[in-house]
């Protein structure tokens, strides 16, 4: 996950006082974090490499075993139940991790390049760019995610290029809003005139003076956003226009197990929780790394939580 | 007023223009409508003559011309699947989709209120850290997954409430609603939360305290109208997302309304019905940016007289 490691000066090793603490130790304290960054790293561990020592175990089919619960008895494959052809249901769940983060991720790092890079030029350009750009956020915002979805997916076939190019255009806005936001503010700021009086180019201080300075934000937003890009792709999914069978994501899986509810509750329920799991220690993440990138309010995390004080309010242009 | 009404109303009628056209083009992307249409052994001449008679063959400026007209007076066509006319179709699933989604706003947006003002009156305190665990979990929680949850344990499990359909007392509101409420609540318990904390330390509320109002007076009479801003603008956009959990809600608790119905369509491929309920749902949240708007303006009377960003 976003790891703030890159913005801490290495270098400056002459005053130990005055170095911030490392990313790690400071997580280390907190321990609600810590554990969220766990699950996290580890969800991700699972996705790029489940894969590898699954072999054929997601697809594989044993209608003797159909509808097995959870049992010690059957090794690995059995551990979590099986589905009505005899699938595993870990195995399917390792295999899904793998589908839902390919989705997830580029969506999150398309929208937050994209929308980033949009933003930072409207805010510090101002003007028609801005409003243009404000107007073009504004259209994209105001339309539920899933009904562009729905439209988009009834014209082109339902598959994961699609998906992920859907959730990033809907996302954009999100990112657009909070570096427009940033970069306003910063033009006026004394070192910006600095670099431009000395000629700098526009595209330079975007880059070398406000990026730096946005992207701890922007890196906070995309930790949220993530939950919110993994949910809407769970419920396309789930509502049978996302991922197609024969792949496997965990939206799908709880689909796909709705119909055993009553006989065999853990196809649907184990999914379920995978995602909730994933989204949580997401959002624990995310508050977590808003105090820790932001330098004025890092020091609080070297306190005992009760001594932190009211944290801040959840930024408004996360949700939508 | 007037002024601050008109130009939000121009501003936000910018989108609605945007889906109008947006449709249209949809609609010539998703193939000829021709072979849509007719039965695969429809003879050529068959074909011109539908083609003619639907005013396929004009060309694309008189087509979205025509179009404009038809949407003008809610004339999408029939629908595929039944032959009803699409208008007819979408506007009786409205109503239910509408009272369902104003109930939750309702709920979500007191609720929160409560819930967030009482966690931020002592920060840091075991309320406030329940409050903040809940309201994350809540915001998270896939609302399909919640809702298949709800009807294994208190419609199979314990058989408390039924486990689907609109027939029957209060009971039946139960699930639903508390599917849909679930996300909208948790993230405004978080808005009202933080936005409560700021107002609560503002001098203004150390005046009234100083002066012997009690908590009571403070936090509703004091603190809400600063705090409430915020929590408006994101329970606005929330309620235009409430149309993704309309989709999932009615889907799985066989609710008649418009998001039952762009799902079914879609996947029958009925475009005509699909293309009304799109526009419908558009021109309900122009309608709902405006309400928002005119909140603002209501509470905030600096918002009245901003000039436009």
């Amino acid at each position: 996950m976003p790891a703030p490691d890159g913005r801490i000066p290495s270098g400056a090793a002459t005053s130990s006082r005055s170095r911030p603490p490392r990313w790690w130790l400071l997580l280390g304290r907190d321990r609600t974090a810590a554990a969220a960054a766990t699950v996290l790293a580890l969800v991700f561990l699972v996705a790029l490499s489940g894969r590898l020592f699954l072999g054929d175990r997601a697809v594989r089919q044993d209608l003797r075993a159909s509808l097995r619960p959870p049992s010690l008895d059957h090794g690995f494959s059995g551990l979590l139940g099986t589905d009505v052809l005899g699938r595993s249901v870990l195995a399917r769940l390792v295999d899904a991790a793998g589908t839902t983060l390919s989705i997830a991720v580029p969506a999150v790092l398309c929208s937050l390049l994209i929308g980033s890079a949009l933003g930072l030029w409207a805010g510090y350009h101002g003007g028609v760019r801005e409003s243009v750009a404000m107007r073009v956020a504004d259209v994209i915002l105001s339309f539920p995610s899933l009904l562009i979805a729905v439209v988009v997916l009834y014209v082109f076939a339902p598959g994961a290029m699609n998906i992920v190019l859907i959730l990033a255009v809907a996302r954009i806005p999100v990112y657009l809003r909070t570096a427009r936001a940033e970069a306003a503010e910063l033009r006026s700021r004394l070192f910006v005139d600095a670099a431009r009086t000395f000629g700098t180019p526009a595209s330079a201080i975007i880059v070398r003076h406000l990026l730096p300075i946005a992207l701890p934000t922007l890196l906070t937003v995309a930790t949220l956003d993530f939950c919110f890009v993994m949910l809407t792709e769970s419920s396309l999914s789930f509502l049978g226009i996302g991922i197609q069978p024969p792949e496997v994501s965990w939206g799908l899986m709880v689909a796909q197990g709705r119909q055993y509810l009553r006989t065999a509750w853990w196809i649907a329920v184990l999914p379920g929780l995978a995602i909730m799991l994933t989204t949580v220690s997401a959002t624990v993440l995310a508050a977590w790394v808003r105090l820790a990138t932001d330098p004025g309010q890092r020091w609080r995390l070297t306190l005992p939580r009760k001594r932190r004080g009211a944290r801040a309010a959840v930024p408004p242009e996360m949700i939508a | 007023m007037a002024s601050f009404l008109r130009r939000r109303v121009v501003s936000s009628a910018i989108p609605l223009v945007f889906v109008v056209l947006g449709v249209f083009c949809l609609a010539r992307l998703t193939g000829n409508p021709v072979d849509l249409y007719l039965p695969l052994s429809a003879t050529s001449q068959q074909r011109a003559e539908f083609s003619a008679a639907h005013g396929f063959d004009d060309s694309l400026p008189v087509q979205l011309w025509d179009y404009l007209g038809n949407a003008a007076r809610l004339d999408f066509g029939v629908s595929l699947r039944t032959g009803e006319p699409a208008d007819a179709m979408v506007l009786e699933a409205f109503p239910i989709t509408l009272q369902l989604a104003g109930m939750t706003m309702l709920l979500a947006v007191t609720g929160a209120l409560l819930v967030g003002s009482l966690a931020a009156y002592r920060p840091q305190s075991a309320v406030d850290r329940l409050a903040g665990l809940l309201s994350m979990t809540a915001a998270s929680i896939p609302d399909f997954w919640f809702a298949i949850m709800g009807v294994l344990v208190f419609g199979v499990a314990l058989d408390w409430l039924p486990t689907s359909g609109t027939l029957g007392g209060p009971e039946v509101w139960v699930l639903p609603l508390a599917t849909l409420l679930i996300r909208p609540f948790g993230v405004l318990v978080q808005v009202v939360r933080g936005s409560m904390v700021g107002a609560l330390s503002a001098p203004y509320v150390k005046v009234a305290r100083s002066k012997g109002a009690g908590a009571l007076r403070v936090v509703f009479g004091h603190a809400l109208r600063n705090a409430v801003t915020p929590v408006l603008t994101v329970a606005g956009d929330l309620a235009v997302g409430l149309v993704n959990g309309a989709v999932v809600v009615e889907t799985i608790f066989g609710w008649p309304g418009i998001g039952k119905l762009m799902i079914d369509s879609i996947l029958q491929r009925d475009f005509a019905v699909l293309q009304a309920a799109v526009l419908l749902t558009a021109v309900t949240i122009f309608a709902l940016n405006i309400l928002v708007d005119v909140c603002h303006a209501l509470i905030d009377p600096r918002v009245r007289q901003a000039v436009p960003a």
